[in-house]
Order: structure tokens, then C-alpha cells, then sequence
């Protein structure tokens, strides 16, 4: 990647404390002082990492902004719970963004990084096969809990006009697989992981360490805009699932959705039925546009992202 | 793991018996053809050119030994490169397509895969979704088309769209109305155009009638009624054996603006089809019967 210097700034993470959290504070903490605001505990981050434990939605964390001179706020705050309330769901991420971006506002904070996810564009029959980011947003048509994502992603689309001085940075990356528990990761660990007979659509994946490097790149002045972030070329599902050594459950297509409803409302299984589409049908992008103008460059292969998912157990 | 390897076994032999009713040296240059493919065989679209072994033996069998394809010109296409390939649509069943495929592959030095683009439903029907794509079928979106010629691909396109499949057998032959899409993407990817005559579809299924309300009721584009079908059951719906003539024309360039009037723009789509009026024109002229 090309080595663009980004000058030592102080940066507010929130949502430290999950799996990606943590892994772009590792990053980021020997460059820049790092304050990490989550409301969960966390634990094994860097000595030097400022951490206040406090819900983004406190009145309090206006203190942080006060205190120090923020320079760059990267905002993972995003509560993806599919078993959550709606209310609680929707307060947390809404209102939480909605006052984030009001204190970045009054004190002069000049870039918000935001990460959204390509689920946004959600899997259709009748998707390019790679969708660029003026894509319309359709992932919430037939899956209910993305649509808090969808909102939010819009949400920082509106600042590029709302709040011109304040440059505002939307990611999508594809599937982020290794060291996360989100529902692709997961879903490669499974032993017998179930797909849909007579569907092997392509997909690609990224690095957690890529993904880091995109949101690096994002902190260089200058820099705004919605990107696109993809990995190494895309595979079928299956080559993905054969490299894994895995031994796929392939269901017909009514009898998946069917097990999986049962297991849904039995809470034996917490996969949301409509993420099927996922492995039906395409949801890639074109991440021409980062490549272009962030100088964005995957560094991991296929291989090192499969190898990461072994790293840590099936939750 | 034990337990998997005889059918590991049955399945490596099933795939060895397949690719020895191919030419090994034409095997080899399919197999090893450059569409684009990433480190593990596959474009970005889901083309496997390594998976051609499940189609080709039976493509080739139609091509060589059912409809007996004699194909003029098909160096005309060239090795690399972008190109549109602009063929007439006839028969009901769309076999014209694969038997330009199976002339690209099978007839050519240099095998070269022709991409078309398919139906927007294609990918929710089972099998078909992922089989279609590992052959190298592409789902017909504009950004699409354009990715596959910016890629340097050979695309295969039906300007009469289904219009041309649906026709009736007193109009066999006549060309229907052009779409203009493909043209305005060769003037703004800067593609030739290689007209293609395709003779002998219209009679593999002469369809008497097309029942339109039945067609709708099933939601299918039409449903062809023809001196067998549904007489006879699925059986009347086999298209028959008819000889096929396949005249490929010389590249054809075109410059302009790809976003100028339809007006414009109709006039070198006419050209397209006047070329192609004149490759069925030749075939219909040099067959000497329908069926040999």
C-alpha cells in the first residue's frame, strides 16, 4: 500500500470494545492517542488507550470532546443484535449517531468515519455483479434487522450537506471474516455449515487487517466520500466452504428456511431466516473507487483470511 | 474423510470419461483459456473455463452430430479482445446460442467463450443459477455487459430479444425490430461488432401458434403450439434435427456518441441488421434442404 504520511492525531473510537473495535484501536494506538468510548467492559486493549466506559447516548461523554481536541472520530457504535428490541435497537443506533455527530458538529471535530457494511445493497437475483456505491440500498426489502444499518448509513450520507466542515468517511466493506464473531465468520466455523442445493453464488471477503487499513487511509485529510472496500477476487461460497474442509449440509431451498424458522423461534439457532439470501444469491461490490482515491490495497489473500477463522472458537 | 474416497474416485472418473469424448489437444485449449480467471480458475462472474467439461461433451454432440452445424467465417471473431457478437434469435428454444458457443470453442484455433447474457430470473432457479454462471452466462444488466468488454470478453447478444425466439413460423426468418442497448455500448466501450447469421432454428420447432393467454397464465414469455407440441406430449417439444448454417461476418467498427438521439443511433443499429439480413440471406441461399 502506498505509505501516505497521516499526521498523529487524537481519535475517538466507539464501539472499542468489540472484536474489530479492538483491532483497529491495536492499530491505531502506536500513531495516534487513542479514547475508546463502549458502555460494554472491555479488557486486553493497549495500556495506552483512554477508555470510558459510558453509553454514547450520556449527556457525560460531551466531557471527552470538552477535555480534549478531537480530531477524527471513528464510529463502530452499531448494535447488530437480531434478538434485541426494536426500540432498544433503533434508540442505541439512531439517536446514539444523531449525538455524535451533533458534539462533532459544536466542537469542530473534522472527520467521522463511519462503518457501514455492502449487506446495505443486500443478495438479489437482479444485482450487478458488482454494485458501485450509488447503488440503491435495498439489503432491508427482506431482512428486517438491517434496516437500523440502512437508516444509519443514509443517516451519514445526509451529513456530506448537513455539516459541509465535517468530513464524513462511509465504508462498506464486504464480509469481514477471522477474528469477529459476525454471522460470515460464524458461519465458516460451523462443522456442517447448511447450504441451498443448486445455489453457489460468488462472494468475497475481507480481513479484519484490511478493513483496518481502509479506515487508516480514511484519516487522511482531505479524504470524504462513500467507498466500497472488497478483498481478494471473489470465489464461489463453495470453493470457500471446500478449502475450509468443511462438510456442507446442502437443504432444498424450502426445507432450509423451514429449519431454520423453527430453530429462529425455538431460539436454538440465532440466525435470522432471511440471511439465507446471503447464500443464494450475489451482493458483491466494486471497490474501484477506494482503490482510486484512498489508495486502498488488500494485503491478506484468501487463504490468510480462512486461515483466521479458525483463530477463535465457534461462539 | 475414509469413507469419501471412492466417490471422490467415481467422481474423478466420471469427469475423466467425459473429457475423453474431447480431442485432448482441444480440451487442452479450452481448458486453459484466459477469460480472466483469479489463482483458483474463476472470473469474476463465476466462469470456471475447467467446468466446461460437463457441457462441452454434450454441446459438441449437438453441434457435430444432431444438428450437424456448418459454420463459415467463425476466424472472423477475433482471438482477443473485446467484441460483441450480434446474432438473429429463431426456434422457441434458444439453440442458437449454444451452437455459437460450441463454434467458438470447438471450430476456432484459438477457443474463445462466448458470454451471453441471461434472463434476470435465471439466478433464483436451482442448479441452473450456478451452472449457467460456471459456463460463463451472465446475468443481462447493463454494468454488467460493460465489466465483461471492459474485461476484453467476447459477448453474444440477441438485438431481437425474445421477440425473435417467439415468432410464429410464417414470419421465420424476418428479422424483428433491434433493440438499441448494445449498440450504444459498443460506441461507449469502443467494441466492433461481429453480425452472425444463424439458419435452420426456424425449423427445429415451427411453432403454428403462439397461445398468448395460456402463456400469460404460466407467466412464461409465450407458449408455442406446434405440429407436435403438446400433442405429443413432452416428447413433441424435442426440437427437430434440422441442419444448421452459422455465417459469421467481418468485424463491423462504429464511432459516435453512445448517448445520442435513438434516431441516430437506429441508423448504425439498422446497419447491424442489414449485415445480418444478408448472413441468413447466404444461408437460406446455400442450404439445399432443411434437414441436410
Amino acid at each position: 500500500m502506498k505509505k501516505t504520511s497521516i499526521p498523529s492525531q487524537t481519535i475517538v473510537i466507539t464501539g472499542i470494545g468489540g472484536h474489530f473495535g479492538r483491532a483497529v484501536a491495536r492499530r491505531l494506538h502506536r500513531h495516534h492517542e487513542i479514547i475508546g468510548i463502549d458502555r460494554r467492559p472491555v479488557d486486553d486493549l493497549p495500556k495506552d488507550i483512554d477508555m470510558e466506559h459510558i453509553d454514547i447516548r450520556r449527556r457525560s461523554v460531551e466531557d471527552i470532546f470538552r477535555r480534549r481536541d478531537i480530531e477524527a472520530v471513528i464510529h463502530l457504535n452499531v448494535l447488530h443484535d437480531p434478538r434485541a428490541r426494536q426500540e432498544e435497537h433503533h434508540d442505541f443506533n439512531i439517536v446514539g449517531t444523531q449525538k455524535l455527530v451533533n458534539l462533532c458538529d459544536e466542537h469542530r471535530v473534522p472527520k467521522l468515519v463511519f462503518l457501514s457494511s455492502a449487506n446495505v445493497y443486500g443478495p438479489d437475483p437482479t444485482n450487478d455483479q458488482f454494485l458501485e456505491e450509488d447503488a440503491p440500498l435495498m439489503g432491508g426489502q427482506n431482512f428486517g434487522a438491517i434496516r437500523d444499518l440502512i437508516a444509519l448509513d443514509m443517516f451519514c450520507n445526509t451529513f456530506f450537506w448537513q455539516y459541509p466542515e465535517l468530513e464524513t468517511v462511509i465504508l462498506r466493506p464486504v464480509h469481514i471474516v477471522g477474528r469477529v464473531n459476525n454471522a460470515p465468520s460464524r458461519f465458516l466455523r460451523l462443522d456442517r455449515p447448511i447450504t441451498i442445493l443448486g445455489f453457489d453464488p460468488m462472494v468475497q471477503l475481507i480481513h479484519v487487517e484490511d478493513v483496518v487499513s481502509a479506515i487508516e487511509r480514511s484519516l487522511i485529510p482531505g479524504v470524504r466520500g462513500v467507498y466500497n472496500i472488497a478483498g481478494p477476487s471473489p470465489v464461489p461460497l463453495s470453493v470457500l466452504i471446500e478449502r475450509l474442509d468443511r462438510n456442507p449440509l446442502p437443504l432444498p431451498e424450502p426445507i432450509a428456511r423451514g429449519v431454520l424458522e423453527a430453530g429462529w423461534s425455538l431460539r436454538l439457532s440465532n440466525w435470522p431466516v432471511p440471511e439465507l439470501d446471503h447464500i443464494k444469491y450475489v451482493c458483491m461490490v466494486d471497490d474501484s473507487r477506494a482503490r482510486e482515491e484512498l489508495g486502498f490495497e488488500h494485503a491478506h489473500s484468501l487463504d490468510a483470511i480462512l486461515d483466521e477463522v479458525e483463530a477463535m472458537p465457534l461462539l | 474423510m475414509a469413507e469419501d474416497e471412492p466417490l471422490t474416485d467415481i467422481k474423478d472418473r466420471i469427469d475423466q470419461t467425459l473429457v475423453d469424448t474431447l480431442d485432448p489437444e482441444v480440451w487442452e485449449r479450452i481448458r486453459t483459456m484466459d477469460a480472466g480467471q483469479n489463482e483458483l480458475g474463476y472470473d469474476p462472474f463465476g466462469f470456471q473455463p475447467e467446468f466446461l467439461k460437463y457441457i462441452a461433451p454434450a454441446a459438441k454432440l449437438l453441434h457435430r452430430r444432431y444438428f450437424r452445424t456448418e459454420v463459415h467465417g467463425v476466424e472472423r471473431i477475433p482471438d482477443s479482445g473485446r467484441v460483441l457478437l450480434a446474432a438473429n434469435h429463431t426456434g422457441q428454444v434458444p439453440i442458437d446460442g449454444v451452437l455459437i458457443g460450441a463454434s467458438c470453442l470447438f471450430d476456432r484455433d484459438e477457443p474463445r467463450m462466448p458470454r451471453s447474457m441471461v434472463e434476470r430470473w435465471v439466478p433464483t432457479i436451482p442448479f441452473v443459477s450456478y451452472i449457467l454462471a460456471r459456463c460463463g452466462q451472465v446475468v443481462g444488466t447493463r454494468e454488467n455487459c460493460r465489466l465483461l468488454l471492459r474485461r476484453g470478453g467476447a459477448v453474444l447478444v440477441f438485438p431481437e430479444g425474445v421477440k425473435g425466439v417467439n415468432k410464429t413460423f410464417d414470419q421465420a426468418y424476418q428479422l424483428q425490430s433491434f433493440g438499441l442497448g448494445f449498440m450504444r455500448l459498443a460506441l461507449a466501450t469502443d467494441t466492433p461488432i461481429v453480425p452472425i447469421g444463424v439458419v435452420g432454428g426456424e425449423e427445429q420447432m415451427p411453432s403454428i401458434w403462439n397461445f398468448e393467454s395460456l402463456a400469460t397464465l404460466l407467466s412464461m414469455p409465450s407458449f408455442p403450439v406446434t405440429p407436435t407440441w403438446p400433442l405429443l406430449g413432452p416428447l413433441g417439444a424435442t426440437p427437430l434435427p434440422t441442419k444448421y448454417h452459422i455465417h459469421f461476418g467481418d468485424p463491423m467498427t462504429f464511432s459516435g456518441e453512445p448517448d445520442a438521439e435513438d434516431r441516430i443511433v437506429q441508423s448504425k443499429v439498422d446497419r447491424v441488421r442489414e449485415a445480418i439480413r444478408e448472413l441468413t440471406k447466404r444461408g437460406l441461399h446455400e442450404r439445399r434442404g432443411v434437414f441436410f
